[in-house]
């Protein structure tokens, strides 16, 4: 990726970290940790990757995209505000009654929301299930999920894995956010599911790890799921949860809570701050 | 009397899918591992490369069934009743109901009519849960004639339907003629005394006792409700305020079902006595089907003793 090119994708993901923290600052909840960490890979995606067209949201052709770890909607609506959906300033009714933005991805409301999620561990089966689609109609679209480190306890998406590598579902390229962190605590706390990279091999993925922060790694492992001619693709993503906010870096507590109006100011200041060092 | 023909809804719903792929190729069918049971295997046999099988995954199963549907294709998903509706209730609520989208579930072996399989098979929960959630349609045919119509129906509607299958051979109640409309009742018989609704292959058991309660002087009005969501409204207030009693009959839960959910209209609406013949909040047991439907209540004798207390109990 040029390097001029690689700071605009900064910038859009950075300006999407705004929101994430408008919209949960106004809803006075929401999840800013894991919607930080998973910024740059959605940035990518619509940026620069997907077949997609802002003022044609729902063309038939479109590459789809379904965030399993649904809570993280701040992060998609950030995105997909900046790249044209919708006026970003529908963030700032996020989680209020009647707004379009619900507190979970709506995909009946939301221009650019392909599928409604939040239950965790359905996303990556409906993705799937997309890819059947194409695959059986002979389209070229393809389907990218986001799933969680947490939501991979669910034993949905082992369901999932083993259908979409037993239907050679090449066309499918899952994300897995691995941050570490879920609600009661690390993974190691709670109930691990690691080795991520050697369960989706088992589960016959090709799987490729990267640092889900660096655009360079994310352009490569995509372009290389996309090579994949028989399996799907996972790609191990390692975050950091609350990524470029620092007092919300790996604190197990900014999972699901909204920063008050001083805290926000600070983080926003950062966020500045950081773009204006690009 | 020309000769009454055995056949299970499963078996109609089998033939159906056939029949539709000879109208239109864009949809596929889904099942976890029951295709034999259920009959889908009759599809696939016919159409293979239109069939997927999910294993023993239904969970998966039915959010792949909203994903392949949000692409603006049909898909229907099929298992047991038991674990379409009950094992994958979240996922049908959260991935196909609230999206709203376009996947007709074909739910077998529903009710105690499973027979020996027994208890942990014998699903007289599905209609409650489905129709808690919002946006979807029940239908739940009499015989194979009304089965197939309801699969043929059901593909028409675009919105997620759940269609309700037995495993039992049950007779074929009505003949070509007989004309299915998605959210209507029919009138099976006129009567004046009390009203009996019926479901399923209640709806054999209804005409029995039609007959049964005539031998006594009684005349009831017979009504099938094949769609169970949305409830034919307008049938079932002018049955109230012209029979003045209703009794309703379903191979499933007294609690959440086509009782409650005539019930909840006539309360509402025309408050008359309302008594449910069904499965009275009890599992099921192993045995043959036919001896079930006896020891669980759900015969024409049944019905009969029912229609006499919700006329007892009129005003
Ligand atoms: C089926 C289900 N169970 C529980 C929850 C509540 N929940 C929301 S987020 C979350 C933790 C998710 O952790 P992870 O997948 O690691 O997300 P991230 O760290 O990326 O935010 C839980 C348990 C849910 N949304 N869905
Ligand atoms: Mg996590």
């Amino acid at each position: 990726m040029n390097e001029q090119r690689k700071i605009e994708l900064k910038k859009y993901s950075l300006e999407a970290k705004k929101q994430i923290i408008i919209g949960t600052n106004c809803a006075k909840s929401g999840h800013p940790g894991g919607s930080l960490s998973c910024t740059e890979i959605l940035t990518y995606l619509y940026f620069d990757k997907m077949n997609i067209d802002p003022k044609n949201p729902d063309k038939a052709d479109r590459d789809r995209l379904v965030l399993s770890k649904g809570h993280a909607a701040p992060a998609l609506y950030g995105v997909l505000a900046v790249r044209g959906f919708f006026p970003v300033e529908e963030i700032k009714q996020l989680r209020k009654p009647y707004a379009m933005l619900q507190g979970h991805p709506d995909k009946k409301h939301i221009p650019g929301v392909d599928m409604s999620s939040g239950s965790l561990g359905q996303g990556i089966s409906a993705a799937a299930g997309m890819a059947l689609s194409a695959k059986h109609f002979g389209d070229d679209y393809r389907v990218y999920a986001i799933i969680g480190d947490g939501e991979s306890e669910e034993g949905q998406v082992w369901e999932a894995a083993m259908f979409a590598a037993h239907k050679r579902l090449n066309n499918l390229t899952v994300f897995a956010d691995l941050n570490n962190l879920q609600i009661d605590g690390t993974l190691d706390e709670v109930n691990s599911p690691l080795p991520l990279d050697k369960k989706f091999e088992a589960f016959n993925w090709n799987v490729i790890v990267i640092d889900g922060h660096d655009f360079d790694q994310i352009e490569a492992a995509v372009a290389a799921a996309e090579k994949c001619t028989d399996k799907p693709t996972a790609i191990i993503a390692n975050t950091v949860k609350g990524k470029d906010v620092s007092f919300m870096e790996n604190q197990v507590n900014w999972h699901g809570a909204g920063p008050n109006d001083e805290q926000a100011a600070e983080a926003l200041a950062e966020l500045d701050e950081r773009i204006a060092a690009l | 009397m020309a000769e009454v023909k055995n056949i299970a809804t499963r078996d109609a719903y089998g033939a159906a899918l056939c029949e539709l792929a000879e109208k239109r190729n864009d949809f596929v069918v889904l099942d976890a591992d029951l295709a034999a049971a259920t009959k889908t295997g009759t599809f696939k046999k016919a159409h293979p490369e239109m069939f997927y099988n999910c294993g023993i995954a239904e969970q998966n199963m039915m959010s792949v069934a909203a994903g392949f549907a949000s692409t603006g294709k049909l898909v229907f998903a099929s298992s047991f009743a038991m674990f379409a509706a009950g094992r994958a209730f979240e996922q049908v609520r959260n991935s196909i109901g609230y999206p709203h989208l376009n996947v007709k579930i074909g739910a077998t072996h529903a009710g105690i009519s499973v027979g020996e399989d027994g208890a942990t098979h014998q699903c007289c929960e599905d209609i409650a849960l489905m129709r808690t959630i919002p946006g979807m349609t029940i239908i739940n045919p009499a015989d194979a004639t009304e089965a197939r119509q309801a699969v043929l129906a059901a593909a028409e509607l675009d919105g997620p339907v759940y269609m309700r299958f037995g495993r039992l051979a049950v007779p074929v109640v009505f003949g070509d003629d007989y004309k299915f409309e998605i959210g209507k009742g029919v009138e099976l018989k006129a009567g004046t005394d009390v009203t009996v609704i019926a479901t399923g292959l209640m709806v054999k058991e209804a005409m029995e006792a039609y007959d049964l309660l005539a031998a006594e002087g009684i005349s009831a009005r017979i009504i099938n409700m094949a769609t169970i969501k949305p409830i034919d409204r307008d049938i079932i207030v002018k049955a109230a305020k012209e029979t003045g009693a209703i009794v309703t009959a379903e191979e499933h839960s007294v609690i959440g079902g086509l009782g409650s959910a005539v019930a909840e209209v006539v309360t509402e609406e025309c408050p008359v006595p309302v008594i449910k013949v069904g499965v009275n909040d009890t599992f099921g047991m192993s045995g043959p089907a036919n001896d079930l439907l006896g020891i669980f209540g759900l015969r024409a004798k049944d019905i009969v003793e029912k229609a006499k207390q919700a006329i007892a109990a009129k005003k």
